[in-house]
């Protein structure tokens, strides 16, 4: 029997057996959702379908209803294009780097966190998309030939390189998320009473018996998933970072940017997840399953990409005035003290002296502090992007080209409408899908189920008093 | 017609496994074990050789690469070569610097998607497909044993009394649903 040390604190609270666990984890999507589901939900869709609406409105009139300019090309689009891809890393991270560390706290949280990154992604690839102008021949993206002769995509571009990247992050991440699923779909399936449900679950479960052999094989693709995600997901956020690092611009022309836009990329996502967390262990009851201990590893790893983060915008500064070349000297100051300078000094607060608070223990497992830092560091973030993409462009080389970026109502209700379409995505799915890994779960109840260590410590004290008398 | 089997259940990993290993020693021949989660050792156990999927994996792998290297390769430098800013593509070595963000890419996409399908036809799992846990509770909290009769030169009482003995906590009489 595998026995971990009884400092540790437990990740299953309650004296849990493998059948309370079933129960527990499939109660939120047998029974009927409650009123809350249904008013979030219809906001959400509201959202969503308002954003929809101004996506039709601007293939229908033109890029020009956004409030991009000659000289500011990419801004609204491209920032929520960059806030979206980087929340959706944490899911990933929870799911592959911490399998490969064999960190057991992530059963439970990566299912959902999954879930969050795909539905991220969906809200992120809609920008490229969309932000191209004419949708119609956004095909040419691809490597195909084309009507006008056998000219190519050209592979030298960091463009391109983001197409496949984002394509095959998205892929890659619903087969993990898919096939992590099949054993549970199976559990929720054999539980099954009506006969549509039953059927429903029995395709979906795509006939998982949970035999040895199916079992073996899963565990190995699960862990070589995890190792090709890894290096996948750290490729991503690297090959986002190079579409601004491969241009000339000041504040974009910089080598740090790749592991800075990694580390941000965790951080804005560790946010998002202990944000949705927080209130799903609520709502579906699973304050057993994600504990307190799970949040503050979460916030853990928000301190210490926020730090990294911290020292890359110090980076930043240092080298552009290092360079000693007038037109870096001059973003960075323009940044901290120029138009934008109230979007460059939120994005301070909120990413570098806000997440300094979660060195303290007790702000680490406070339920409330948790939840405002973690929206804290999504605006934060936001700002981040908005900051490097729109200060950079809106003066560089040319003063007489100077000017200001403002959003229009399409540019806010566009990015209003991908957060409705990932809360309506999410709320669908908490209710459709088991939103904790059923069985992953069931693995780790002997070794870090709070009845399972209790027992094992009277083992051990009672072992320990023998010893004495003797 | 199916089998006579013997279906024995047991309630925790633990006693599934040293009851595998107790029965095995015996001589008995197990047909199949349904789990709800995996059980480290229970494949080694019952005798399972280990899978191969990792080592078709890294083929996969170099497929992917050399389908990617090949594709720019033509495209970029072969068909339509292109001078973009005073660099042009003339051979896939001087090029290499810049497909390898792509050839990463292609890669992880084709290892991991090849891998996942050939898991799935391996194990026979396709939307529609039949389940063959014979006990429904095995996907919850029960961890199945499933013996043949016609496997096995011992009678059914004093297999019964083995499985027993290996702490299963209930027996079931079936018929082997699937066809083997």
């Amino acid at each position: 029997m595998n026995v971990e040390s009884p400092i540790r604190e437990p990740l299953i609270l309650g004296n849990k057996t493998y059948h309370q666990i079933t129960e527990d984890i499939c109660k939120p999507i047998e029974g009927r959702a409650n009123k809350l589901w249904y008013l979030v939900f219809t906001i959400a869709a509201i959202c969503a379908l308002w954003g929809i609406g101004l996506i039709a409105y601007t293939f229908g009139t033109g890029i020009g209803v956004w409030g991009l300019n000659k000289t500011v090309g990419w801004a609204w689009d491209i920032t929520n294009f960059v806030w979206w891809v980087g929340i959706g890393h944490a899911g990933t991270l929870i799911s592959a780097i911490l399998l490969l560390f064999r960190q057991k706290w992530r059963m439970a949280i990566n299912r959902s966190a999954e879930a969050m990154t795909i539905f991220a992604v969906i809200c992120a690839a809609l920008f490229p998309a969309i932000h191209v102008g004419r949708v119609w021949v956004v095909y040419w993206f691809f490597p195909i030939p084309n009507q006008l002769g056998s000219l190519w995509v050209n592979f030298n571009s960091p463009l391109l390189w983001d197409l496949f990247a984002i394509s095959t992050y998205f892929s890659v991440s619903l087969v993990f998320w898919y096939i992590g699923l099949i054993p549970d779909f199976a559990t929720v399936r054999d539980r099954q009473i009506k006969p549509l449900a039953k059927k429903i679950y029995s395709v979906l479960s795509f006939g998982w018996s949970g035999n040895v052999k199916a079992w073996q094989r899963f565990e190995e693709v699960a862990l070589v998933l995890a190792g090709l995600s890894t290096p996948l997901v750290l490729s991503v956020h690297t090959i986002v970072s190079m579409d601004f690092a491969t241009s000339i611009v000041p504040g974009w022309h910089t080598t740090i940017f790749p592991p800075y836009f990694v580390a941000g990329a965790i951080f804005s996502g560790f946010a998002m997840v202990a944000t949705l967390l927080i209130i799903m262990r609520k709502v579906l009851n699973l304050e057993e399953y994600i504990t307190i201990n799970h949040l503050e590893s979460m916030n853990k790893v928000i301190v210490v990409t926020g730090s990294i983060v911290g020292v890359a915008y110090i980076t930043e500064l240092v080298i552009a005035w290092y360079s000693g070349v007038q037109y870096e000297h001059y973003a960075f100051l323009n940044r901290a003290t120029g138009p934008y300078a109230w979007a460059y000094w939120i994005m301070m607060s909120c990413n570098v002296i806000s997440p300094q608070l979660f060195w303290s223990r007790k702000v680490r497992r406070s339920l409330i502090a948790t939840f405002m830092l973690s929206i804290v560091v999504n605006i934060g973030m936001w700002f981040e992007r908005f900051v490097i993409i729109v200060t950079s462009t809106h003066r560089d080389f040319l003063p007489s080209s100077w000017t200001m970026f403002y959003p229009t109502f399409v540019d806010l209700g566009i990015y209003i409408g991908t957060i409705g379409i990932f809360f309506t995505l999410f709320l669908l799915f908490s209710r459709v899908f088991p939103v904790i890994a059923i069985a992953e779960t069931k693995s780790i109840l002997k070794i870090s189920g709070d009845g399972w260590k209790k027992k094992t410590e009277n083992m051990y004290e009672k072992i320990g008093e023998a010893d004495h008398h003797h | 017609m199916g089998k006579k089997t013997i279906l024995a259940i047991f309630e925790d990993p633990d006693d599934i496994l040293h009851g595998t290993k107790q029965l095995m020693s015996k001589g008995i021949k197990i047909r199949e074990i349904y789990a709800p989660f995996p059980i480290h050792g229970i494949d080694k156990a019952l005798g399972v050789k280990p899978t191969r999927i990792s080592t078709v994996a890294f083929f996969y792998g170099v497929l992917g690469l050399t389908i990617a290297l090949l594709m720019m390769w033509y495209m970029n430098v072969k068909d339509w070569s292109m001078n973009i800013g005073g660099k042009p593509s003339f051979s896939l070595s001087q090029n290499l610097p810049a497909f390898i963000p792509v050839a990463f890419e292609i890669t992880v996409l084709i290892t991991a998607h090849l891998m996942s399908y050939t898991f799935l036809i391996r194990s026979r799992l396709f939307p529609g497909f039949k389940a063959m846990n014979p006990v429904l509770r095995a996907t919850d909290d029960k961890f199945v044993m499933e013996i043949v009769l016609d496997d096995n030169k011992v009678a059914v009482d004093d297999l019964k009394a083995m499985v027993i003995e290996a702490k299963a906590r209930e027996i079931n009489d079936s018929e082997l649903k699937y066809k083997d």
